[in-house]
């Protein structure tokens, strides 16, 4: 299978071309070249992964682990260096097809929405660069591989959300991101060093002895890792960066911020999840907790939000909260006694980036119709826009967890691992599952149905969007309808063997009475053209509405640590410490040396007067001094 | 003829050819030919270098010459290479030839600019070739002085203040080194000035070690920036022309981390195991408070300079660690901020040749008007924070994974605490990018800015090529490297 390098090199080359060639390229030529070879990585991708899991399993029942490809890259001495090359297994092969699906979607999607921006050359270059890093990351045959291609994922992450690079609040945004994930990132770095340094190799599965000989530090190690995983996958108290990342292009939003960069965490984690599971249980709980309580938090703000893409934001960090808490809740890796959360998470994943990347596919579309990212300019679009709004509802119902739809499916599994880990942390993750499908319809009847912006709409008339972006909707919107019934535990499961899911019906009873009472609420709420019960509710609870906009106040935290405490408190007497002191005793120096010189240079006169006085002076004082000795 | 001595004698050859030139025309021809000439003989000599390795060559010097230049003191002109210094003659090479195109509109006294930085480029070259530690020093000399009179004359700014300072401050390093150099011939018994011969006799009493390890460390120290002895870095580079900005902080500032090496570590074996603590404190202050002051500098240079005294911090800090990985990563981080240093100083004097300011609240959104220049400082912005693929990265994780193996408390914390260099960098990297490229320009003199020259292109593109280069395969070079570090770390170890 050695063609899969071109998997990773195709769109290589596409970024390097697109972007030396930059303006000298037609637009549209650019935008085509993109485009076709994202097209070939695609199928190369469902070639590979229908290639690998037709090959068939061993005969223990486990896939086999294949690295077509590897090569040393840089040795550090002793048995550790860094190799980059590509590993195929059951969870790797299923992220190319979901990263390559999404990415292949988003490039058709953007020749109709970013048709006559300026950069698009240089648009379609980056969205290059962030294919083979993001297909690189989840190829990686290394730890330290996967950190190489994680930061190229970062750089390509910041340099798009950057994309308007006149616009001051894109440029905060794609700045803030880079540097909160680099912060994570340097847990990562760290936890990659112990990783490294005890277990002898940066390879996923070191043997026994070089485990057993890292046994007292890797919990530390996995820990420091998955702070790196927090980071990029956006987990409290590190997830600011993402709703402010909604600055770039909505395209973009899509493929990187909402589908596959910001699950890069979750799959960290299940990269090393055998090693959680052998070595770190209690870590790997720790985990669970964070992901439980970002998915509550981020669901509260999700509620109050008024800017679609910031609703759809927070509502990504909360579904990526529920895959953590999948991975965590794991006790075992056998997924009968209590290991099928992995299962469930990497299912979630799969699905959740079919229906968010049509959520913010669809809201591009919206967002390109009215000109506002704000709730209050839009309102009864469904006459207008009818394949956006039937695609929507199609995801809405699926992340809100109905049955038929994928979502469905896919957080059943989740509830179900919950509930079997502890009946609280059910409870819990059923009730956000409740929040969830509340503030989707919210979001949903806000934009379709409710009142209507008339004085916008007759100004300007909300149209259609055109055929490039309507089509990437429906292939998401009939992936999202039939994507449930993949029988997914058969190629993806925690201990490699085929795992037939079956639907606990009652856990998927209640979930679906905490949902369908979710979107009752939500009809009842904003359905109408009058919002008299979400207007006096805010009210009514003004301090928590208020709190709840303001997302907690935690940005606020994070500006008076940086601004307050890092730059006014170090870097800035840091600075005036090396001007003043440091540079002041050099100058201090000089200064002595100068003014001493001044003062003495009277010596030198040239009167001969003077130095015969002097010597005289010298001859009679060394004569007292010999004689006093 | 040692095809080594050539490097110091073509730079003398173009002096000659420079003194001869009548018009800006032979004066560029002369500079193209010298420079590229050295280029290709640096390429030349890695080949040449790795030929003989394969051949089975195991000598730790190759190539070496020795001739007698004053017996009575056993000074020779002894040279000869190893991996290390074959990588600081093609850095050096690759910094001259494109500082020659950096400094193409140099027209005023451009025959003599140029003769001082021939004179200049001598001295480097010379440094790295010889193994003698008279000849060293001597060499060493000959590239610190005509500094003087390159910022005295053609730099901007307070270039009187910032000339004298850094020579008097380089100077007082130097007079350290001399001490230090007497103080190993004449503990070694007094027999030779040869570095590996020394080496070899492994015979300076321990208590003398412990004198002269600090004060020749220190001496080549002021030049590697080393806090508290950093702060002629900011004023020296700031006042700097372009091209001397580039050769000073891209190769001379190696010549710090070289010698420190070379002569303090290598030759005082005992006291460097013994007393490298002291210094691991300073050079970890030195990563990390380079880069905080960094952040808060609102003249691009000074940026620069503060960013240098991280980066050059974390190749003192490798060295200390006496492992064979760290200081592979210490040799290949001299490489990679020796490129983007000079990359950086390049773009900041082309900015400042069209906008005539460097300090960043006066410029911004420069994207749009000159979208080459722009791109290539991200270029060197991103090589600057460790991107993977560029040259920063490399060297920073060979650099961090060998410090990690050092396997104490004392070492892990300064390795961590040297680690949040990354996250700072990121910090005042992308603030620069942000205030100057991003946005809109509000000047509207700025508007009318033209975009990179052919020359500057050249130059410019010479650097992220060797930058990208050295990222994307840093293998042949860290094996190259790592082979000639062996042995000396070996050596200092037992």
């Amino acid at each position: 299978m050695e063609y899969t390098v071109l998997i990773l090199l195709l769109p290589f080359l596409s970024f390097i071309l697109t972007g030396l060639l930059g303006t000298r390229l037609k637009p549209a030529a650019a935008g085509l070249a993109g485009t076709a070879v994202t097209g070939a990585v695609t199928v190369l991708c469902y070639w590979t992964a229908a290639a690998y899991f037709s090959a068939g399993r061993y005969a223990s029942g486990v896939f086999p682990t294949l690295i077509p490809w590897n090569t040393v890259w840089l040795p550090f001495g002793g048995s550790l260096h860094i190799d980059l090359g590509i590993m195929l297994d059951p969870i790797s092969v299923m992220m190319l097809v979901v990263i390559s699906t999404v990415s292949l979607m988003v490039h058709i999607y953007s020749f109709g929405y970013m048709k006559g921006e300026r950069g698009f050359q240089r648009y379609y270059s980056f969205l290059s660069l962030f294919t083979m890093s993001m297909l690189g990351l989840v190829l990686a045959t290394n730890i330290f591989q996967m950190y190489i291609f994680w930061e190229l994922v970062g750089v390509s992450s910041y340099l798009l959300i950057g994309f308007y690079y006149t616009k001051k609040e894109a440029v905060a945004a794609s700045k803030k991101a880079f540097i909160v994930t680099r912060f994570a990132d340097l847990g990562f770095l760290i936890g990659i060093l112990i990783y490294g340094f005890y277990t002898g190799t940066f390879s996923f599965s070191p043997d026994a002895p070089a485990l057993g000989a890292a046994k007292a530090l890797l919990p530390v190690a996995l820990g420091l890792m998955f702070i790196g995983g927090a980071g990029k996958s956006a987990m409290f108290p590190l997830h600011i960066w993402l709703p402010d990342a909604m600055e770039g292009p909505t395209p973009v939003s899509a493929l990187i911020h909402a589908a596959t960069m910001v699950v890069a965490g979750v799959y960290l984690v299940a990269r090393m999840f055998p090693l959680f599971i052998g070595y770190a249980p209690e870590v790997l709980h720790v985990t669970a907790y964070v992901g439980a309580f970002t998915a509550l938090y981020a669901a509260i703000v999700a509620c109050v939000q008024s800017d679609i893409k910031r609703v759809l934001a927070f509502s990504t960090i909360s579904q990526i909260g529920f895959m953590i808490v999948a991975l965590g809740v794991c006790t075992s890796s056998d997924p009968h006694e209590g290991g099928l959360g992995y299962m469930a998470s990497m299912f979630h994943l799969f699905t959740h980036a079919m229906f968010k990347a049509l959520l913010f596919l669809g809201a591009g579309c919206i967002i390109h119709a009215v000109h506002s990212n704000e709730m209050s300019a839009m309102g009864g679009l469904r006459k207008y826009m009818p394949v956006t709004h039937i695609t929507f509802l199609v995801a809405c119902l699926s992340i809100a967890g109905i049955w038929p739809l994928s979502g469905f499916f896919s957080k059943d599994e989740i509830l179900a691992a919950c509930f079997s880990f502890s009946p609280w942390m059910g409870w819990i993750m059923t009730a956000i599952a409740g929040l969830t499908a509340f503030y989707m319809f919210r979001l949903y009847y806000c934009i379709f149905w409710g009142k209507e912006n008339r004085e916008l709409h007759a100004a300007h008339r909300p149209h259609e969007a055109p055929l490039t972006m309507t089509v990437p909707l429906m292939i998401l919107a009939a992936i999202t309808l039939v994507a449930g019934w993949i029988p997914f535990g058969e190629f993806v499961s925690s201990d490699g063997h085929a795992y037939r899911i079956h639907i606990d019906w009652t856990v998927a009873g209640i979930s679906l009475c905490v949902a369908a009472a979710g979107i009752a609420l939500a009809t009842w709420m904003y359905l109408r053209e009058d919002r008299t019960v979400a207007d006096g509710l805010a009210v009514r609870f003004s301090g928590l509405h208020k709190a709840a906009y303001h997302r907690f106040y935690i940005d606020e935290i994070y500006q008076f640590i940086t601004h307050r405490i890092i730059f006014a408190c170090i870097s800035t007497p840091v600075a005036w410490f090396d001007r003043h002191v440091v540079d002041g005793f050099m100058n201090l120096l000089a200064a002595v040396t100068n003014k001493v010189s001044w003062a003495i240079k009277g010596m030198q006169s040239g009167y001969i007067q003077r130095y015969s006085i002097w010597f005289l002076g010298g001859v009679l004082s060394i004569a007292i001094i010999l004689m006093l000795i | 003829m040692n095809i080594l001595s050539l490097f110091p004698a073509i730079p003398v050859l173009m002096m000659l050819g420079l003194w001869l030139s009548r018009n800006l025309r032979q004066i560029h021809a002369v500079m193209v030919t010298g420079a590229s000439l050295l280029l290709g003989l640096a390429i030349a000599l890695v080949f040449v270098y790795l030929g003989l390795r394969a051949d089975g060559q195991t000598a730790e010097m190759l190539l070496t010459d020795s001739h007698v230049w004053y017996a009575p003191l056993n000074i020779h002109y002894a040279v000869g290479v190893d991996g290390i210094s074959v990588a600081m003659l093609l850095l050096s090479a690759v910094i001259v030839f494109t500082g020659t195109f950096a400094s193409w509109k140099m027209a005023d006294g451009a025959k003599e600019f140029f003769m001082w930085f021939c004179l200049l480029s001598t001295g480097v070259f010379g440094f790295f070739i010889s193994v003698d530690l008279f000849t060293m020093f001597m060499f060493y000399e000959v590239a610190l002085i005509p500094m003087y009179l390159l910022i005295g004359v053609w730099g901007t700014g307070r270039k009187e203040y910032s000339a004298m300072k850094l020579t008097l401050m380089l100077m007082g390093g130097s007079a350290l080194i001399l001490i230090g150099i007497l103080g190993i011939y004449y503990g070694a018994g007094a027999t030779t000035m040869n570095i590996t011969e020394i080496a070899a006799l492994h015979n300076i009493p321990a208590e003398m070690q412990r004198i002269w390890f600090p004060i020749v460390f220190i001496g080549f120290g002021v030049l590697g920036a080393l806090f508290p002895f950093h702060t002629w870095s900011p004023d020296g580079h700031a006042s700097a022309p372009t091209a001397v900005s580039m050769l000073h902080a891209g190769v001379l500032m190696k010549l710090g981390g070289y010698g420190c090496f070379r002569i303090a570590m290598y030759l005082l074996p005992e006291a460097a195991q013994e007393l490298s603590w002291i210094f691991i404190i300073l050079t970890t202050i030195s990563v990390v408070y380079g880069a905080f002051s960094a952040c808060v500098q609102t003249d691009l240079k000074y940026i620069n300079a503060y960013s240098s005294v991280s980066h050059c911090g974390l190749v003192l800090f490798a060295i200390l660690m006496i492992n064979t990985t760290a200081a592979t990563g210490a040799v290949l981080q001299m490489l990679s901020h020796g490129l983007m240093t000079a990359l950086f100083f390049a773009l900041i004097g082309m900015i400042y040749g069209r906008t005539h300011t460097r300090d960043i609240r006066e410029l911004s959104g420069l994207m749009k008007v000159m979208p080459f220049l722009s791109v290539c400082y991200v270029i060197a912005g991103l090589a600057n924070l460790g991107l993977p693929g560029l040259s920063g990265f490399v060297a920073e994780m060979t650099i961090f994974n060998g410090a990690f193996m050092v396997q104490d408390t004392f070492h892990r914390v300064a390795t961590i605490i040297a680690c949040t260099s990354i996250v700072i960098t990121a910090v005042y990297i992308l603030r620069l990018i942000g205030k100057i490229l991003y946005g809109t320009c509000t000047n509207p003199e700025h508007l009318k800015l033209t975009d990179a020259t052919w020359d500057e292109r050249l130059a410019v593109s010479v650097l992220i090529i060797a930058i990208a280069g050295l990222g994307l395969s840093p293998l042949w070079m860290s094996d190259m490297i790592s082979d000639s570090i062996i042995p000396l770390i070996s050596h200092i170890l037992n």
